[in-house]
């Protein structure tokens, strides 16, 4: 229950982790964007050295990063079996049902490349912000959005406060686990049912216990005049640095140069 | 049933930035019958210690025997274990979870293998035991107060009828009236049943008046360990770790410095006013 990794913040001091959650954040989507539009190796090569550039930059250790990757190998997989052998095109290899083309080989490498950036490029951002900064700069983001009535800082707010019950629920679950465990309870033994009821005695006390936390933060949001985004300043306004410019201005850059690699090939 | 820790060591999430040593190098033995009380401030080890006598912590380093057999064995028991060591932890609200009191006291027995009959007969004992009135048996546990969801958690534990009792902080929350009654129910049970009882408190006073024995933990390791007049003479060192003694102990301790001739080792209230009283009759 300690190994928990939402919200899979990596403390370091690195250039990444300093810059304003809105630059990682606009980036990073904008990284995903334009790797949908990359349709040759060259592209490919280029997302891949400004990736793994940035991993190095974020100094968090590699194997951090690659622990976050290991939930979409299973996707990446069936991704690349289908292209593999679904794709028409020139014949490479072919043997009893199954016919590899050259153009398959190249989508499911493609394919694959795709999604491991795509993963990448998320983990990096997530590892080098807090989820609080994060949540800052979607409230912020999506201020446009109030015109339409959405209640953006409620939305953020919501967010803020699940992102800060993880922790607790996971170690409320480990105290519940061992008061159980010292009645006798099993949580390892059995079938599937009789598994999926040895967590009863887990879940009612979770639950129970949530449910007073939310009613006690609510009570304690109320007693220092909680009531909303309207008028409500910040401890932590964002504000552009001179390096959140320098970052923009850089990945302005890349992204020229892909675009540029893009249409020429 | 006795328990002896070997020169046991636990670190939490080894290997990782997050080490962190919880225990060092604690050896102890604990015999029949007694009534012991774990002392020491919030992060001495007192939890980590007490998640090893019935086997939900595995030492890291060291290894914890109980009648003579190592309980990091992948054969040993460790559920039956559970119902021989029964540990309360501080919050009933972390193991209630049953529709009625009285399911919720089942839980436990039943756990441990045994038929309806004598699972729902050890329930209603025990909840005998805790001095709970039979209307409470069939409410809801969330309907409960503290002191009354303490003894139902109590129970719940006392229902796989242990031979070794540790309670973590079983009075904390709640008021002087509420926590003397469950410590005498406990005194009372350990007395009648010739439990053994491992007490984790940071009230002096409260252990001070049932321990026959008291271990103090301090940075993960064993401090002190001995009767509780012998605890409390070391007044100065067990302040010096950010503990007290108790209040009875402070007075008579400072009427010995002013030269009165009481006896600086009583430990309780009841001690205290006797030799006070003496003093003036003497």
């Amino acid at each position: 229950m300690r190994g928990i990794t939402i919200g899979q913040y990596y403390q370091a001091d690195s250039p990444l982790h300093l810059l304003d959650p809105r630059v990682k954040l606009l980036c990073t989507l904008a990284y995903i964007i334009i790797l949908f539009f990359a349709d040759n190796p060259y592209a490919y090569g280029l997302a891949t050295i400004f990736a793994f550039a940035m991993v190095m930059i974020s100094t968090v250790p590699v194997r951090m990063i690659l622990r976050g990757m290991r939930a979409v190998l299973f996707l990446a997989l069936i991704t690349v079996l289908f292209n593999l052998f679904l794709t028409p095109g020139d014949v490479l290899v072919e043997f009893w049902i199954f016919t590899i083309t050259r153009q398959g080989a190249q989508t499911a490498a493609m394919m694959a490349l795709r999604l491991f950036l795509l993963v990448l490029a998320s983990s990096v951002m997530t590892l080098t912000t807090t989820p609080n900064k994060l949540t800052d700069a979607l409230e912020r983001g999506m201020r446009p959005l109030k015109i339409f009535r959405v209640p953006v800082h409620e939305i953020a707010m919501m967010m803020s406060i699940a992102l800060r019950f993880i922790p607790i629920l996971s170690e409320e679950t480990e105290k519940i686990m061992n008061a159980q465990m010292a009645r006798g309870a099993a949580f390892d033994e059995g079938n599937v049912l009789k598994r999926a009821k040895s967590l009863i005695p887990l879940l009612v006390p979770l639950f129970v216990s949530s449910f007073r936390r939310a009613g006690d933060l609510a009570l304690a949001m109320e007693a220092r005049c909680y009531h909303g985004g309207k008028g409500r300043t910040r401890l932590h306004p964002l504000r552009y640095a001179t390096r959140d410019v320098i970052a923009y201005l850089v990945f302005a850059a890349f992204l020229a140069g892909m675009i540029v690699v893009i249409r020429l090939f | 049933m006795k328990l002896i820790l070997d020169h046991v060591t636990h670190i939490y999430d080894p290997h990782t930035p997050h080490a962190r040593t919880a225990l060092r190098d604690v050896s102890l033995q604990i015999g029949e019958g007694s009534f012991i009380g774990l002392i020491g401030h919030t992060g001495s080890g007192k939890s980590t210690l007490i998640q090893h006598l019935n086997g939900l912590l595995k030492p890291t380093e060291g290894s914890v025997y109980a009648d003579g057999k190592d309980i990091a064995d992948a054969e040993y028991n460790r559920r039956a274990l559970r119902g021989r060591v029964g540990l309360v932890f501080q919050y009933p609200e972390h193991q209630l979870f049953e529709a009625d009191v009285f399911k919720d006291v089942c839980f436990g027995p039943k756990n441990l293998g045994l038929t309806q009959k004598e699972t729902e007969l050890r329930a209603y004992e025990a909840l005998q035991q805790v001095g709970l009135e039979p209307e409470v048996y069939d409410q809801s546990p969330f309907d409960l107060s503290g002191g009354q969801k303490r003894r139902v958690a109590i129970a719940g534990v006392l229902a796989m009828r242990p031979e070794v009792l540790i309670l973590d902080e079983p009075t904390a929350g709640l008021d002087p009236g509420g926590s003397r009654e469950i410590l005498s129910l406990i005194a009372s049970l350990q007395k009648e049943r010739g439990m053994t009882v491992i007490l984790v408190s940071h009230s002096m006073e409260d252990v001070a008046a049932y321990a026959d024995r008291i271990i103090v933990m301090n940075g993960g390791g064993v401090t002190m360990d001995g009767t509780p007049a012998e605890v409390f003479a070391q007044a100065d060192a067990l302040k010096e770790i950010g503990l007290s003694v108790p209040a009875a102990t402070e007075v008579c301790r400072r009427l010995y410095a002013a030269g009165i001739p009481v006896r600086p080792d009583v430990t309780t209230a009841e001690e205290a006013c006797e030799e006070i009283c003496g003093c003036f009759l003497r």
